[in-house]
């Protein structure tokens, strides 16, 4: 999420909702909505379902605006509940894979994709629907416990100790985590893509 | 100390966010000058971070916006926090 100037009013704004004003609930989220979605669909793999868990973590952040502290931020404590909708919906759908926590302490490598000739990834590479699709695959193809942290660090710019604290991890914990989340995606990745865009030396897209 | 390849790989991600040893980046740094395949392996997934981040890999389904802002105001009716906290336990 965007650090942005807005964030330093996002405090003064709380105080109006809280004191009656809830319309400027609408304001205070809209920074928020793209993330929120896109972690509810990273975590749930389904557009309908993302998008009823974003819209309800949207409403219990507005049913508890009064319990938010202001300790942590406010885009931090709006992931925590957008994790736990998305959370306690995988345990009832039983549709997650059972990631073992003791994939953390082994000590094995994951082992990256040894390309040697494809290195450039133009982002107007996202204008083709097959890579965009790719990437959405191998994001949410992730075992939940690096895809969750993957999507908080990667793709919306929370720090590694936000990260941590809105999963309610020691920090160490979402570095090792974040680190193989990464090497997978490449794995998987950088291959791929070399396959959708065998040409990428010459940007044939430009 | 000489790195091999697979232990570079291990220090990918922290040489990707600057938090790696002065010792451990100088090492990786010098491996990173003479192996191809290690510098390769670096700006690729540097690279997909990049495209990863992009906000159009999960773009918002149209009308997302609308039908949220539609049942948040639905619920702003007739809502008073004083009143919510008496019968919700919350999320934080």
């Amino acid at each position: 999420m965007n650090a942005s100037i807005e964030n330093r009013n996002e405090a003064q704004m709380i105080a109006s909702i809280l004191a009656g004003n809830t319309h400027e609930f609408h304001t205070l989220i809209q920074p928020y909505e793209r993330s929120v979605y896109s972690m509810a669909l990273s975590m749930l793999q389904n557009e309908a379902d993302a998008e009823d868990a974003a819209q309800e973590a949207f409403l219990k952040a507005f049913r508890n605006l009064d319990k938010f502290r202001g300790e942590a931020k406010f885009s931090t404590w709006l992931i925590s509940i957008t994790l736990n909708e998305a959370r306690s919906r995988l345990r009832h759908k039983k549709t997650a894979k059972t990631d073992s926590l003791d994939e953390l302490t082994e000590g094995g490598h994951v082992s990256p994709a040894l390309l040697r000739d494809w290195r450039e990834i133009p982002s107007e590479a996202l204008e083709r629907q097959e890579v965009r699709l790719l990437l959405q695959d191998a994001i949410t193809d992730l075992p939940v416990i690096y895809r969750e942290v993957f999507v908080l660090r990667d793709m919306e710019y929370l720090s590694v100790n936000q990260s941590a604290e809105a999963l309610g991890i020691s920090v160490a914990a979402a570095k090792v985590r974040l680190h193989r989340a990464r090497l997978m995606l490449q794995k998987r990745l950088a291959p791929e893509l070399k396959r959708v865009m065998p040409k990428r030396r010459w940007l044939p897209w430009f | 100390m000489v790195l091999e390849c697979k232990h570079v790989w291990e220090h990918i991600s922290g040489y990707l966010d600057g938090n790696l040893d002065a010792a451990v980046l100088e090492e990786v740094q010098k491996h990173l000058e003479h192996c191809e395949i290690c510098s390769a392996i670096l700006d690729s997934t540097r690279n997909i971070l990049i495209l990863t981040a992009d906000e159009r890999v999960f773009e918002l389904p149209l009308g997302f916006s609308e039908r949220l802002h539609a049942r948040l105001e639905a619920e702003m009716q007739g809502f008073s926090y004083g009143a919510a906290a008496a019968g919700d336990e919350g999320d934080t």
